[in-house]
């Protein structure tokens, strides 16, 4: 696995095409490091000249921020947009739509802007050119369901990047009845991931999961951290650890490319 | 004396117009007691997302059912009340039926007219069929007992006596009747008054006149107390919405600047504070009250309709959490009429002990939200619960540090080490060779 840094970039004077904000999720959470990995190995394969920030990059701010803490969140986004801006970053991929959803739009008013990608965004166009390609096979007669992010989906519109990926791997895509711009919280988002939930009837990520088996799939597939933790979690509360696994699209492309 | 009837009519009207011109500038003043804010730019797409949201109803379509019912009656209010000219002009001249000169046209109009009051009946029926006997869930959460919950009805009800006296009026217009042209459907309702003279006949039809355009100048006063302002405000409202990305959260200009000082390293720290700055009262970070929002977040409180379906989407409400993003709109407007009545009785805001934080709105509502954003792409007019909510979290953090604990805890983590996890912001590419 080849992960260049932006420091050891700059110390070549070299400029990469794009950085890769791997995020706190990314860079911690033992679940979500996967992730990260079958991303970075999709980047090395199609030859994507990307680096990371590595021990430079700091939380985004967004939980800050939905939590109401204003303060943190600029203190954050500023120092992180000096980095950023010293730098020369102009175009930014992500595999949180967190991380991406403040990146994208909170950062420009703070001095940041940047384009910025989520990475089913990049996975599609990688396709698109020719980059990388999917071998079918693997998941030949599968159902694949996709589990609607909000920060990707309603928050930014982007709905249908993840699903075309899908497609492409020959497998069956169900929608749940909630999906798209209807779909339900995986109940992660504004904070929720970093507290219990306030009481109530139900746990919001296993009434999801619900919904989710409901559709009888192989695979929930995501394209977020925090939602793969909720349905990870929801899947193995329902008892259905056996029979459905939890996916990112970037796993799901890695692992159709034996990566 | 035969003008009594008209200086009668003129009066009502004069009455009628006056107290909704009264009514229109204590809704103004009130709706401006919110924050400025500017939404005056890209007055294209504000056009645009007018013409679409509230004139074309787009985000109705969402739900197909109430879609085409609610079209119904949308339209029909619209061309129903054409025929409102008409009665005004007659009631204040002593004609009657002014606009016959048209002819055949004319009764066409009457004749579209009654089919649309009809559909109109027929729907409002149906909708209070759906509420009270089918008891679709989102009409029955608990902020919708008392007023609430009788507001629906008593529109219902108007809106049923105020079409069933315009065909009843029609039925019994004798002269209008005989010449069986735009009568579509109060031909139909003649049979019930057969036998009767042509005196009683002129009398009913006189009497359904009157109460129908008293009926209708009281549901406009109505309005004001009403739930129903919606078909007013929501054309302002989708007008002013927010045009940005949903996941994108206004940045807070008053910390941007102290977060820039804070982060200068030429500021002196000792500096003294410039001349005239002690008497400047801060700005407050969030909203505790209702005067700490600004005043398209009031206009979306008076806008709201309490459909609910931004409460039957929302993921905490669903799960049985407390939060209900309609009840967060209601309770704004609950207060902001408050605020208003106190300013009313004493010329200007008297404290009064309360506040939208706490006395309205509860933390515990606040922190179930997700901030997905459901509710605001469910309502049907663009209103914005979610700023509210994050709002008064910003209250809730920024002057009160009353964060639930496991939030403080994330918070300092970010701090400390840069991720809302406890982890050395040095490991940060450990995965790499894990």
């Amino acid at each position: 696995m080849n992960v260049p840094t932006m420091a050891e970039m700059m110390a070549q004077g070299k400029q990469p095409e794009v950085l890769f904000w791997v995020g706190c999720a990314g860079s911690f959470d033992d679940r979500a490091k996967k992730i990260t990995k079958a991303f970075v190995k999709i980047l090395n394969k199609a030859n994507v000249d990307f680096a990371v920030l590595g021990t430079e990059e700091s939380c985004s701010g967004d939980p800050a921020k939905r939590a109401g803490n204003e303060f943190l969140f600029q203190m954050q986004a500023m120092s992180n947009i000096e980095i950023l801006n010293a730098y020369e970053v102009k175009k930014i991929v992500t595999a949180c739509p967190h991380c991406f959803n403040t990146l994208k739009n909170e950062y420009p008013e703070l001095g940041g802007v940047y384009e910025v990608m989520h990475h089913t965004e990049l996975l599609k166009s990688l396709i698109d050119e020719g980059r990388i390609s999917i071998e079918g096979g693997k998941f030949n007669g599968k159902k694949i369901t996709f589990h609607d992010p909000c920060y990707l989906g309603r928050s930014n519109d982007i709905y249908e990047a993840p699903r075309e990926l899908i497609q492409q791997l020959d497998a069956e895509l169900v929608e749940m009845k909630h999906c798209k711009s209807n779909g339900l919280c995986c109940g992660a988002g504004g904070a929720q991931m970093f507290k219990d939930a306030e009481k109530g009837t139900k746990e919001i990520n296993v009434e999801r999961t619900d919904q989710a088996i409901e559709v009888r799939p192989d695979i929930i597939a995501t394209g977020c951290p925090f939602c793969n933790t909720m349905m990870t979690d929801g899947v193995k509360i329902t008892n259905k650890e056996e029979e459905i696994e939890v996916l990112d699209i970037a796993e799901l492309i890695a692992d159709a490319n034996n990566l | 004396m035969d003008y009594i009837d008209n200086i009668a009519f003129a009066i009502l009207l004069i009455i009628g117009i006056g107290f909704f011109a009264k009514n229109i500038k204590k809704l103004t003043r009130n709706i401006k007691l919110g924050k400025e804010i500017d939404r005056t730019d890209n007055s294209k797409a504000r056009w645009k997302s007018m013409a679409m949201v509230a004139i074309g109803q787009s985000k109705m379509i969402k739900r197909p059912i109430a879609a085409i019912l609610h079209i119904i009656v949308y339209a029909g209010f619209i061309i129903v009340n054409i025929e409102v000219i008409e009665i005004i002009i007659d009631g204040l001249f002593g004609t009657h039926r002014v606009l016959s000169f048209m002819g055949g046209f004319y009764y066409f109009l009457i004749g579209s007219f009654e089919v649309i009051a009809f559909l109109v009946l027929i729907t409002v029926i149906v909708f209070w069929i759906r509420r009270m006997v089918i008891r679709i869930p989102r009409f029955w959460n608990k902020e919708m007992k008392g007023f609430p919950k009788n507001d629906a009805l008593y529109i219902l009800y108007f809106e049923m006596v105020l079409m069933s006296l315009f065909l009843i009026m029609n039925a019994t217009d004798v002269q209008f009747q005989e010449l069986s042209s735009g009568n579509l459907i109060s031909q139909f309702l003649t049979p019930i008054f057969n036998g009767f003279t042509p005196e009683s006949l002129h009398i009913i039809e006189r009497s359904a006149w009157w109460v129908h355009i008293v009926g209708i100048l009281v549901f406009l006063n109505y309005l004001y107390y009403s739930k129903h302002l919606h078909i007013l405000l929501a054309f302002p409202n989708t007008f002013y919405a927010n045009l940005n990305a949903k996941g994108k959260l206004n940045n807070l200009e008053a910390v941007t600047n102290e977060v820039k000082l804070m982060m200068d390293p030429n500021v002196d720290p000792f500096a003294a504070a410039p001349e005239g700055s002690e008497n400047q009262v801060p700005e407050r970070f969030g909203a505790s009250d209702v005067t700490d929002l600004n005043w398209v977040q009031l206009l979306n409180a008076y806008t709201c309709t309490e459909c609910g379906r931004c409460t039957s989407s929302c993921p905490a409400n669903q799960t049985g959490k407390e939060l209900s993003p309609r009840a967060i709109m209601m309770k704004t407007r609950d207060r902001l009429e408050e605020v208003g009545a106190n300013i009313d009785e004493n010329g200007k805001f008297i404290d009064d002990g309360k506040q939208l934080l706490n006395d309205y709105i509860t933390p515990e509502e606040l922190w179930a939200c997700t901030s997905c954003n459901a509710c605001v792409e469910e309502c049907p007019v663009n209103i914005d619960p979610l700023s509210i909510i994050i709002d008064m979290r910003r209250y809730l953090v920024m002057e009160q540090s009353a964060a639930p604990q496991e939030l403080n805890m994330m918070m300092t983590n970010i701090e400390n080490n840069g991720a809302p996890w406890q982890y050395n912001q040095m490991d940060r590419l450990n995965w790499k060779d894990e």
